[in-house]
């Protein structure tokens, strides 16, 4: 991050700077002048800063409709589509379902009444432009969930109210508990948890203390720090306190508005000076616009990007070059890590992408290995985890068949020492080294040394998180 | 076949007909060569299972000498199911009689096929008494839904389905099978079901239509093939498997992994704690996979039936994994053998790490 620190005014500093990333992306064609990111980057963030937003929570706790209200409130979503909304949303029976079908957009979802894919929006505050992932709740879909909270550096946690809900959504079946966790291992350090559906019990401040008093422990254990989980009353379906609060509701709280507290989110660091990497989340034929080739879609994990440059698909090594770039529905000359984008590539066949591939630098590719060495946390899981424990491992979209091949060490939880080498099995909740090789084939990764972002992995069994941990090392092969 | 396989160690002798390219030099010099079918034993050096075709193919030096071969040349033995052969054992031990019983016995017989699928990923498999085999992997990109736009995404899932069903009708024999399993998260599985049998009434395809009664949808949480395992355990499928071998093994698994969790005690795997266990009479269920008999060498064969007797002798379970088997391939991972106990023994694991400490102080 030194990069970003240097004075704009102390031309030296500026230069050293340059030469830097130029080192990085050396394969310029010569129709486009260069652009020099870095300083195209500060100008835009002294602007607005630009935050990646995940929504999470139990299903049915209401994360699309209050999405859906806030994209409606905020002038993002015109009159006349909400009135067509509302209207066929009434036709088939699901009138409260109307500022959900603004995310919900496939039949099949809106016929179901529940999310099953992410959806990507993206709205602004008064000092942040933000990209909104809707991820969905049921507990099938949280390999979509992953893929979007991967993209992610803040969220919301969604919380039902309801007698009786909040507390289906709390319990060891809840996905409340499991999404809390999964995003905190995928990097997620600031929250916002928001009691919804409050105006089902009558905004009542006894039901809101007694869900907080009960969410707060298991957060703090989870690994959020106290002063970076906020607690929001509101209401998607009525859109109490989105905005502004109506009078004679909610009198017992003063504290900020739900749009005033996701203004306040801070942007983290970016990984601006490390080689480009995207992880690609979805991709289809035919390119922005009226422009040819293959579109992809997904994050900046790291590094920069503009038009012209090559970049090298992983596994495979095919190269293409970017020939247009969309971030947030703006076509744009260059994007930068921590943004999600569309990419237009030309060069290159359909059949070399898949989901989960990465794009980078043709400098400095991604290693591809089938064998890891990572430091896991083992989740609540039923039963322990031994040698030979087949999983299935998440990394950003990816998601590929795995096995545990050895349990290499336990480790203490505060102090990080070895507790016990060669262990029979893992219990629940313990931390460990452990080895995985991958069934199928082999993937890029990266350590988390080299990569935060690609560092990161989940381990599932079962519909169920079993454990998440970072890469230590990778084997070459 | 798969018995076959199992049956056949090295070391055997191999009677069976198979075809030879017989090479003649005439006087004049000129090579003429012609394939004869000869009746040959061998005794069995290399033994190669194909599992897509049923084939086996088993290599091995010629013990029988007659007008076209010479005895000590090398020949290959391709089997396939309805081909007589003769086996000849030095020793038949209790496992192998026991593999030809199972083998001859005709009710235990229940093929099931099974899809298991999520979106853009499918794996049509064929489970049979012994194996599974993946009969296809689907793999086919859909696109994401995006604002505004769910067409690239519908029109991706349709022609996923498509191949699904394709893949359905080109592997799965209706006749032979009496299940067909469609198994995903979500309501993929419910898509498809809808998908097939719209595209089957529209197509006219009768193979598809009378057989609708035998798709069975289940939950399963990834169209992985390791999501295979939670589908037959599933109860409903339980219930039309409960008497096969594969739908014990895999209760049996879960079975030793709960018990791993609630009383570590008695549960061990690996040989050596099994052995110790074994030695105090303490095994209630003994799981071991069939990989360990196929070793080459009789000793370790040995020392495996050896305790598979003793446990017998106390009236314990024994039960033999097919390594062809989902559950199979996770127990070999876990050594190959592993053991549930009558009553917890909490030593076991003190003296190993006492071994152990003691290995490290020699070395230290």
């Amino acid at each position: 991050m030194e990069a970003l620190n240097f004075d704009l005014e102390n031309t030296s500093s500026s230069k050293k700077v340059v030469i830097q990333e130029s080192k990085l992306s050396p394969k310029i064609s010569s129709k486009h002048k260069r652009i020099n990111v870095l300083e195209e980057y500060k100008k835009r963030s002294t602007n607005k800063v630009a935050l990646n937003l995940v929504v999470v929570g139990h299903v049915d706790a209401g994360k699309s409709t209050l999405m859906g209200h806030l994209l409606y409130l905020l002038g993002e979503v015109n009159e006349k589509t909400m009135k067509k909304y509302e209207r066929d949303s009434s036709k088939i029976g699901k009138s409260s379902f109307a500022y959900a079908w603004v995310l919900d957009e496939t039949g099949e979802e809106r016929s179901r009444g529940i999310t099953m894919d992410v959806a990507i929006n993206k709205f602004e505050t008064e000092h942040r432009r933000f990209t909104l992932l809707d991820a969905p709740g049921h507990r099938d879909f949280i390999p979509n969930m992953i893929s979007g909270a991967a993209q992610a550096d803040v969220a919301i946690l969604v919380v039902d109210a309801t007698t009786g809900e909040f507390e289906a959504g709390f319990e060891a079946n809840g996905q409340t508990k499991e999404h809390a966790l999964l995003i905190r291992s995928l990097g997620v350090q600031q929250l916002i948890v928001t009691i919804n559906k409050l105006d089902v019990v009558n905004w009542s401040q006894d039901r809101y203390n007694e869900i907080i008093t009960k969410l707060n422990p298991f957060l703090n254990q989870a690994g959020f720090k106290k002063d970076k989980v906020v607690y929001i009353p509101c209401s998607g379906l009525t859109g109490e306190n989105l905005l502004k609060r109506s009078q004679n509701i909610l009198e017992w709280y003063s504290g900020p508005t739900l749009i005033q507290q996701i203004d306040k989110f801070e942007p983290p660091t970016r990984l601006l000076d490390k080689p480009f990497r995207l992880s690609v989340s979805d991709f289809f034929k035919g390119g922005i616009g009226s422009m040819g080739g293959i579109t992809v879609a997904g994050k900046i994990e790291a590094g920069t990007i503009q038009i012209g440059e090559n970049v090298m698909v992983v596994p495979g090594g095919e190269q293409g070059v970017v020939k247009g770039l969309e971030t947030n529905d703006e076509s744009s000359k260059w994007a930068a890590a921590g943004d999600s984008i569309l990419m237009t590539l030309t060069g290159l066949d359909i059949i070399q992408l898949k989901v989960g591939s990465i794009l980078c630098s043709v400098s400095h590719p991604v290693p591809v290995t089938s064998h890891i060495l990572a430091q896991i946390i083992v989740f609540d899981v039923k039963v322990p985890i031994t040698k030979g424990f087949p999983v299935i491992l998440h990394r950003q979209s990816l998601n590929e068949p795995a096995t545990i091949t050895k349990l290499v060490a336990i480790l203490d939880k505060s102090t990080g020492e070895i507790m016990k080498k060669n262990p029979r099995c893992l219990p629940k909740v313990s931390s460990a080294i452990v080895e995985i090789k991958l069934n199928n084939r082999p993937i890029p990764l990266e350590t988390y040394k080299e990569n935060k972002e690609l560092g990161r992995i989940m381990l599932r069994k079962g519909g169920e998180t079993v454990a998440a941990g970072i890469i230590i090392d990778v084997s070459k092969s | 076949m798969w018995h076959v396989y199992n049956l056949i160690s090295i070391g055997d002798q191999l009677k069976a007909s198979t075809i030879r390219r017989v090479q003649n030099e005439s006087s004049t010099g000129t090579v003429d060569s012609q394939r004869v079918r000869l009746t040959l034993t061998i005794t069995v050096e290399n033994i190669d299972f194909d599992p897509q075709g049923g084939l086996l193919r088993i290599r091995g030096r010629i013990i029988s000498e007659n007008r076209y071969v010479k005895m000590g040349t090398y020949h290959t033995i391709e089997l396939e199911s309805n081909r007589n052969f003769t086996l000849i054992k030095p020793e038949w031990d209790i496992i192998a009689l026991e593999r030809v019983n199972e083998a001859c016995d005709v009710t235990k017989q229940a093929d099931v096929a099974a899809v298991v699928l999520h979106e853009g990923l499918a794996n049509v498999c064929l489970v049979t008494q012994n194996m599974t085999i993946v009969r296809q992997r689907i793999e086919h990109p859909i696109p994401r839904k995006r604002k505004g736009s769910v067409t690239n995404y519908e029109k991706g899932l349709q022609k996923f389905f498509d191949q699904v069903m394709q893949s359905i009708m080109r592997h799965i024999n209706f006749e032979i099978v009496k299940v067909v399993i469609l198994a995903s998260p979500g309501f993929v599985k419910d898509q498809c079901f809808e998908y097939i049998f719209a595209e089957a009434v529209k197509q006219d395809i009768r193979q598809l239509i009378e057989n609708k009664s035998k798709f069975v949808l289940i939950h399963c949480s990834s169209g992985h093939k390791h999501a295979l395992q939670e589908v037959l355990q599933d109860p409903s499928i339980q219930k039309q498997l409960s008497d096969t071998k594969y739908a014990q093994e895999v209760l049996t698994l879960e079975r030793f992994f709960k018990m791993l969790n609630d009383e570590p005690d008695r549960a061990y795997y690996g040989w050596d704690h099994v052995r110790k266990a074994g030695e105090r009479g303490a095994i209630g269920t003994l799981l071991l996979s069939d990989e360990l008999f196929r070793a080459a060498d009789i000793p370790t064969r040995k020392k495996y039936i050896k305790l598979v007797e003793s446990v017998r002798a106390i009236g314990g379970k024994v039960l033999i994994f097919s390594s062809l088997h989902v559950s199979g391939e996770q127990l070999n991972q876990l050594t190959g053998v592993a053991a549930i106990l009558n009553f917890p023994l909490p030593d076991i694991e003190e003296e190993e790490e006492e071994e152990e400490n003691g290995q490290e102080a020699v070395v230290e």
